[in-house]
């Protein structure tokens, strides 16, 4: 069984595009000829639709429902209201955040966009047509949509089914729109440090409401077998196996009698995390009909009623020597909920991670509480392309610093220098408790300097303020720099759990006789390319050609238990359970080539694809033989076969950080900012595909662009959405976007199994700050310290007026 | 989004699309590219019982001219008018103007006539054809009749048209040969409308103003002709001052509304500076 | 209201049904077809997932109606590949190139791509970002997008140069 004509070690790992290899993927040759199984894509025998009718005012009282001339359209099987789900407890659902959310508004409407009754009809058309017709008598309340009046003495109460429970998930609530305060940090130190210092700068900075808007939005088909009492539900999840058990929680269907499957995913950026009202209503609905039922949102519908994202109102203070030492940081956040908490956080973070806050800096003491409230908006608060809270807490450091730079007549980016983290200093540990694992900041942010010539970029900006004041041009140059820290990978089940499920990943590897492998995970691609990767991280752990190797995801019948994807936990937590599983392939194959070679096992050493005698390499076994034998030799000791499982939980999370730099042009007349450079360095650990990586940055720096230029949910104050659709939310086009540079450094992750560490959202974390400190970079020299996202020409414009630039 | 139901036809001359209007009265509506009508269909903003599209009908597909005399059929797409070599040889601010109306497909459906017809303030051309002094030609079953397209426009959605009368042609005449002349647009992004935009055209002779024109789009409840601001140019030079004077008279007659491109104040002063760089290109292209 | 009789030309092969008049092109083709490559992104005509092309123009077939194509003649991604099975330069270019991410976008952004290389057989770069603006991608920032289009329109210059 040996190779005929022996190849070189060389040739024998480029073969198996392993880890580091710029892999094409496999997924494309589906996409690319239209053969993608997306989940509108379904279409079972028998299917029938489902359709909502929302509330169209922001808070109201429902006095009647009158569903009497929709039921009359021929072709409309049934119409659910909150009155058809009490009896089966389902009216409402327990959200990820420990509250509980109205799957059919009950009693009163608490948001625009609200569901309120499902139609459940032959096809969509006809299901379009009834939504028409359901008569809802609403009788209308006052609307709380400022988050800064949540808590007024007079504000309207908002959730009457929990007015009474004054001990929420997380302690107690203070007012009936309260959910929360949470607290880190030492608040007594860092208000000392605050009276004692040189310095001090505060700015009340807003990130605003934005929203993920993946390119396909959210839906499923469901489909209750009423012979074996099987429930199948496929559908837009990015964890699979987290709603199966919340399915049967709270359905009580046995779990093993549930499946759920994600098949391809149109982009999720965290918008398929949560368990929406569709589910739920479209699997009663299957229940009820005994015929799978498809609900697909329209884009309205998705960015008006599921997972908004951001949403902080954050005030910082930063107490700095008066040469830019930093020594203390203290922030406060009002964060707006909407209508019932239904954030994406690992259970004891109600506020994610955002005490990430102290950033890439040795901050020695620091201080952070988040009050939660209710307003009249959408649930959500998802992790839009970024790990829990984590890109909120990246723009308030990032523009604080900046902030702190120009009270301090200092180089932002010489601040920035002067207060990182050591090199010598990790692991650190950070004064709002986190334990930083790695990292390499000065030499990332020296590279960064010198590929941009930052000092020459420096220069010219002082050529252009000079010709702007002398009325030559106007055209104001900004620049702008992030050093983010991100913390990804969430995480250690000692303290990262959603919904009590601790948020380990697992893989199973199985390999075939003929050497040929299928690896299945927990987690689910949307984009990111997983066949392709983890076929890497298996090919190189194995020996076994990634092209040889099959990956599945996404069926909760055949996928191990997972926790999903999304903040950037794929492959810190499932890359990592990935090589697990492949190690422990490899030690068995250790044992049956040490029986074939007849030698010690510890007389065997590892080379790419095989193992080999010490100081005899002609003697080896590669994994397809010892594949072989260990399904046709009985080899004294061990099983037959050859597979293996993993349950990984990480000791801690991973700690990607960047160097981002941006160099915009801002015409004061119009407001119209131009992106003239973007250069992003990212260092994301060991990097398992290059090609990937530099994809999902470029996707993520456009995303960051969208959100610091141009998008925004906002409410009227009588709860009207207004951007609700494409013709307002900001996605850019390929015109509106720039060319993007890309960079790296490496500095593995010392506790992951092959050193990486996720980047999929640093380019959204570090992308935002970037941005914005540049457009407010544009100003700073005329006094502005800060002006709101986002940054679209009327703002823009306007920050000019208010300096006196313009007319 | 699903439109509600109707009933389809293709008719296939004038005479037969009028008699149908005729006959069906406020529950049908005309289609044609559909870039307009579906959209406000798929939100049950519109509900005509019937469609009637116009795609059939061959004689007002095609783009004639006669000397500086044009012609252009009502189901002219925007594609056609950006791909005219005649036409940019003479009236080029079509092409310009084209090109800014949002994106190669819709523009590939999207027809002069629809754009022009439909009374949305937000479409570019209607301020355009201001600007050239076009006329509209509508027929109905008992005739037919021009009306200025300064004339036409009444408020959002509502135009001198009436509901059984078809806008069948666009007519023109173009400008003096080696006339300056801009568009300028500004939107968020491809595909949205005009925060506020501007067209321009001027003649020149030896450096004066022979005639001038400058139409409003986006910043009113209908398309502005900016007469006022026009008169002021002609007979002048096109010093600072006079496009100075020119501008400021061109934001008095806008009423914007407040929307996500943003504020009144915002937009009239963007109209303003839409108004002297679309002059300012119009000098530049005049010859 | 009754369904209409359509005839019309898809991805060659010609094709007769009935629909509501009301129907759109999209839901047609997705559903009526079973060609469910074109996808519904935004159903207001901003995203381009549902871009086919008619009678050799691209359009978004999210803002037609069934009937307004009857007699006409659709392509979809289905119809993209050359007509003895192999892929069409632009989906290898797609691939090579790392033109997508999540697939979503891709049949529309390749259909328009196919379209914008008939119109323009040698785009710069620019023209390419100005003719694929009709249609969004969420995931891949659209740098890769451009380069692979270019990369196909190269391709296929050679190609047509070499016969």
């Amino acid at each position: 069984m040996n190779e005929q004509t022996p190849i070189s070690r060389e040739d024998r790992l480029q073969k198996l595009k392993g880890i580091g290899s710029a892999r094409k993927r496999v997924e494309d040759a589906r996409f690319t000829q239209g053969k993608g199984n997306y989940v509108d894509d379904f279409n079972l025998p028998g299917m029938l639709f489902g359709d909502f009718v929302r509330s169209p005012y922001g808070h109201a009282r429902i006095k009647n429902i009158d569903k009497e001339a929709a039921l009359a359209v021929p072709g409309v099987i049934a119409i659910l209201t909150a009155e058809d789900l009490k009896p089966l407890n389902l009216h409402y659902m327990p959200t990820l955040a420990g509250d509980v959310q109205a799957v059919l508004a009950d009693e009163k409407v608490l948001f625009q966009g609200q569901e309120v009754a499902f139609i459940i009809a032959e096809d969509r058309y006809i299901a379009a047509d009834a939504v028409e017709l359901v008569d809802v008598d609403y009788e209308e309340l006052p609307a709380l949509t400022d988050a800064f009046k949540a808590l007024d003495d007079d504000a309207p109460l908002l959730r009457e089914d929990i007015k009474d429970k004054m001990e929420g998930a997380h302690g107690p609530r203070k007012h009936h729109n309260h959910i929360f305060l949470w607290e880190e940090g030492d608040k007594t130190g860092t208000e000392q440090a605050l009276s004692v210092a040189d310095v001090v700068v505060e700015e009340k900075i807003t990130y605003q409401r934005v929203h993920p808007c993946p390119l396909e939005t959210c839906g499923c088909v469901a489909s209750m077998d009423k012979i074996n009492g099987k429930l199948t539900v496929w559908g837009t999840f990015q964890a699979p196996h987290a709603v199966r058990t919340v399915a049967s929680l709270i359905t009580n269907i046995a779990e093993h009698n549930i499946r759920i499957v994600s098949p391809d995913i149109g982009g999720g950026f965290g918008n398929k995390v949560g368990v929406y009202p569709g589910y739920i209503c479209s699997i009663v609905a299957s229940i009820v009909t005994g015929q799978p039922v498809k609900w697909i949102e329209d884009r309205i519908e998705n960015l008006t009623a599921t997972a908004f994202a951001r949403d902080y109102h954050m005030t910082g203070k930063i107490a700095a020597t008066k040469d830019g030492k930093i020594t203390g940081l203290w922030c406060h956040v009002l964060a707006d909920h909407g209508a019932f908490d239904a954030c994406a956080d690992p259970t004891k973070f109600p506020a994610g991670f955002f005490h990430i806050v102290t950033g890439s800096y040795d901050i020695p003491v620091a201080y952070v509480g988040v009050d939660g409230v209710y307003t009249n908006k959408a649930p959500g608060g998802v992790a839009y392309r970024c790990s829990f809270r984590v890109t909120e807490a990246a723009y308030l450091i990032e523009r604080m610093i900046d902030i702190l730079a120009h009270k301090l007549d200092m180089d932002p980016v010489e601040l920035r220098l002067k207060n990182f983290i050591k090199k010598e200093q990790f692991p650190y540990q950070s004064a709002l408790g986190w334990e930083y694992d790695s990292g390499d900041y000065h030499t990332a942010m020296e590279q960064g300097m010198a590929a941009v010539d930052y000092y020459a970029l420096r220069s010219e900006q002082a050529e252009n303020r000079a010709a702007f004041d002398r009325g030559e041009t106007r055209t104001l140059m900004g620049i702008g720099t992030a050093f983010f820290t991100e913390i990804v990978g969430a995480g250690p089940v000692k303290n990262c759990d959603i919904l009590g499920l601790g948020m380990f990943d697992s893989c199973e590897i199985r390999i075939h006789p003929t050497g040929s492998a299928i690896a299945r995970l927990g987690t689910v691609s949307q984009g990111q390319g997983h066949a392709t990767t983890f076929a890497q991280i298996v090919a190189t752990e194995i020996g076994i050609p990634a092209e040889d190797i099959t990956l599945e995801e996404g069926d909760t019948d055949t996928a191990p238990y997972g926790l999903g994807t999304y903040g950037s936990r794929s492959t810190p937590v499932a890359g990592a359970a990935t090589a697990m599983a492949g190690r422990k392939i490899r030690a068995k194959a250790q044992m049956i080539a040490a029986y074939l070679l007849e030698v010690h096992e510890g007389d065997l050493e590892w080379d790419v694809d095989r193992f080999q005698v010490k100081g005899n390499p002609e003697a080896h076994k590669t994994m397809k033989e010892i594949a072989f034998a260990s399904y046709n030799q009985a080899i004294p000791g061990l099983e037959p076969g050859l597979e293996a499982v993993s349950y990984y939980d990480p000791p801690n999370m991973t700690y990607p950080f960047g160097a981002y730099f941006c160099v915009v042009d801002l015409d004061v007349d119009t407001g119209v900012v131009d992106v003239r450079r973007f250069y992003a360095l990212d260092d994301c650990g060991t990097r398992i595909n290059p090609m990937i990586i530099e994809g999902q940055v470029h996707g993520g720096l456009t995303e960051a662009l969208a959100i610091t230029m141009g998008q925004e949910i906002s409410y009227d104050e009588h709860g009207n959405v207004k951007g609700g659709s494409l013709m307002d939310f900001y996605l850019p086009t390929a015109v509106e976007t720039p060319v993007w540079e890309t960079d790296f450094t490496v500095t593995p992750s010392p506790h992951h199994p092959i050193g990486a560490k996720g980047v999929g959202e640093s380019p959204n974390v570090g992308g935002v700050p970037a941005l914005s400190n540049a457009v407010n970079d544009a100003f700073a020299h005329k006094g502005l310290t800060h002006m709101q996202m986002p940054h679209d020409h009327w703002r823009v414009w306007k920050t000019a007026e208010k300096l006196g630039l313009t007319g | 989004m699903i439109p509600g139901s109707f009933d389809y036809h293709r008719p296939q001359s004038v005479s037969e699309a009028t008699a149908m209007l005729a006959d069906l009265g406020e529950d049908a509506l005309i289609v044609a590219g559909g870039h307009s009508l579906i959209p406000m269909m798929k939100l049950r903003m519109a509900l005509p019982e019937h469609l009637i599209d116009i795609q059939d009908i061959a004689d007002i597909k095609s783009i004639s001219i006669s000397g500086r005399d044009v012609a252009i059929g009502a189901m002219v797409t925007q594609a056609d008018l950006i791909n005219s070599a005649e036409l940019q040889a003479i009236c080029p601010i079509l092409r310009e103007t084209s090109l800014q109306i949002a994106d190669p497909q819709i523009r590939n459906l999207g027809t002069i006539g629809g754009n022009v017809a439909n009374g949305d303030p937000g479409n570019d051309l209607p301020a355009l054809m201001q600007t050239l002094d076009a006329s509209y030609i509508l027929v109905s079953n008992s005739g037919t009749r021009e009306v200025k397209a300064r004339d036409f426009y009444e408020a959002a959605y509502f135009t001198e048209r009436s509901e059984t009368e078809i806008l069948t042609a666009i007519h023109f005449t173009a400008p003096p040969a080696g006339h300056g002349f801009s568009y300028m647009k500004q939107k968020r992004k491809i595909g949205d409308y005009a925060t506020a935009a501007a067209a321009v055209i001027i003649a020149l002779k030896d450096g004066t103003v022979e005639s001038a024109s400058i139409g409003l789009t986006n910043v009113s409840d209908t398309p502005l002709y900016a007469e006022q601001a026009s008169r002021l140019l002609i007979g002048s030079r096109l010093d600072d001052a006079t496009i100075k004077s020119a501008v400021e008279a061109a934001k008095t007659i806008t009423d914007p509304a407040e929307d996500g491109r943003g504020p009144k104040e915002f937009r009239v002063h963007l109209t303003g500076v839409m108004v002297e760089r679309a002059i300012r290109q119009a000098i530049k292209t005049a010859t | 209201m009754s369904k209409m009789h359509v005839k019309m030309t898809v991805n060659g092969k010609e094709i007769e049904a009935l629909a509501e008049p009301r129907t759109l092109l999209i839901h047609f083709l997705r559903e009526n077809q079973k060609l469910t490559g074109p996808h519904i992104g935004c159903d207001t005509g901003h995203c381009g997932a549902c871009t086919i092309d008619l009678d050799g123009k691209s359009i978004k077939s999210c803002m037609t109606f069934v009937g307004q194509v009857a007699g006409k003649s659709v392509t979809t991604i289905e119809g993209i590949a050359n007509p003895d099975g192999t892929l069409h330069a632009l989906q290898e270019a797609f691939r090579e190139h790392h033109g997508l991410q999540c697939g979503f976008c891709t049949p529309g952004m390749i259909t328009r791509a196919h379209s914008l290389l008939q119109e323009n057989p040698d785009p710069t770069d620019e023209e390419i970002r100005y003719g694929i603006s009709g249609n969004l991608c969420r995931c891949t920032g659209y740098q890769n997008i451009v380069k692979a289009i270019r990369a196909a329109a190269q391709m296929l210059n050679v190609q047509e140069a070499a016969e």
